[in-house]
């Protein structure tokens, strides 16, 4: 019986293994080398950048494997800042985000496809303001290797373009202001 | 006639009534209305700046009603029921104490980031506290003060109405005629 326990804990573990044949990799959000930021257009006149503050996320990532790569990101909506206390209150308010009803925005990654050898198109569903799609962007390597502290890193940036009305969020900015540009900068440490 | 007796108001308590009612009943129309309005409507930042000045003057001239009726005789209720006038008497401490909770709610709004308040281009109030999501909860807050203030001042108006049409007293008239 114990053996058989034993055997069934081993091909479980084997298991799992064989799943996650990529290495897993902690973004680095508490040394803070990873950013979720965004632009909009002020009246077609001027960028207005802010970003998130709060946010985790886990990927796999593997340089031989690229296309097993995936990566999960959540954000908690109500640290948006924008540099000005009663814009964020605004964002955070019912015309926008709402995030007393939907706290966080979430991107989970579904393929990855290798363009290159830094670069590839990342697809997966993003969930904001409580509506779920799933986009496509193009995603660079920057690069990864050995870090000065006995870890391991890597990181990427990616970007898109989302309309604001496809996420229910319909609050009239003006005519060249529909859309948002998401930037994402991220730092992972292998586990 | 400009200060008040022990039985009737001053001109000065008067004025200060009057001119406080009205510009908090501005107030709090403005607010709700301001909220309302959107990107490019073109009083969305005018009504935001005059709400936050005007809001700072209404404070210094509350606290100079304060000090004016800690100099003046408040003149005694006129209810036969010593409980009546002691309801009167606390309801409006309530009504003082929650306005300068707005004030105090409403400052922390516009000052969370370190931004100074900048009443009709005459000078600037700046920040002191600034916070976490101090707008957020502050924000709560203000708008929470604002309705209880407009009840309360509901269940005052109804008093004085009382005291006017069913005791058939002189409540509501000392505060339109000066003594």
């Amino acid at each position: 019986m114990k053996k058989l326990l034993l055997a069934a804990a081993f091909s479980a573990a084997a298991m799992t293994a064989g799943l996650a044949n990529a290495a897993d990799y902690q973004v680095d959000v508490k040394g803070a080398h990873a950013s979720v930021n965004f632009k909009i257009q002020h009246l077609g006149y001027s960028w207005l950048t802010g970003r998130f503050n709060q946010f985790d996320g886990q990927f796999q990532w593997d340089a031989n494997k690229p296309e097993a790569a995936a990566i999960e990101v959540t954000i908690d909506t109500a640290s948006i800042d924008s540099n000005h206390a009663e814009r964020d209150k605004h964002l955070r308010g019912g015309d926008f985000l709402d995030v007393k009803k939907y706290p966080t925005a979430t991107f989970k990654s579904t393929s990855y496809k290798p363009t290159g050898k830094t670069e590839g198109v990342l697809t997966g569903d993003l969930t904001l303001h409580g509506v779920t799609k799933r986009i496509s962007f193009p995603v660079t390597k920057l690069g990864e290797g050995k870090d000065p502290w006995g870890g391991y890193r890597a990181g990427f940036a990616g970007s898109t373009k989302l309309k604001l009305s496809d996420y229910g969020i319909d609050y009239n900015l003006g005519p060249a202001s529909t859309h948002v540009e998401m930037e994402l900068h991220i730092e992972g440490i292998r586990q | 006639m400009i200060r008040n007796t022990a039985s009737g108001y001053g001109v000065v308590a008067i004025a200060l009534h009057w001119l406080m009612a009205l510009a908090i009943f501005g107030m709090f129309g403005l607010g709700l209305y301001m909220v309302e309005l959107t990107y490019y409507d073109s009083w969305y930042r005018g009504s935001l700046e005059l709400h936050k000045s005007a809001g700072v003057i209404l404070a210094f001239v509350w606290m100079f009603r304060l000090v004016w009726r800690q100099i003046n005789t408040v003149p005694t209720g006129l209810s036969q029921k010593p409980i009546e006038n002691l309801a009167a008497h606390l309801a409006h401490l309530a009504i003082y104490a929650l306005l300068a909770a707005l004030f105090v709610s409403g400052y922390l709004i516009s000052t969370a980031d370190g931004r100074s308040i900048d009443v009709f281009g005459l000078f600037e109030l700046g920040a002191t506290l600034t916070g976490d999501n101090q707008e957020d909860v502050a924000g709560d807050i203000h708008e929470i003060l604002a309705w209880l203030l407009m009840g309360l001042i509901g269940v005052h108006m109804l008093a004085a109405l009382k005291h006017h049409f069913v005791e058939k007293d002189r409540t509501l008239s000392r505060m339109i005629k000066p003594e």
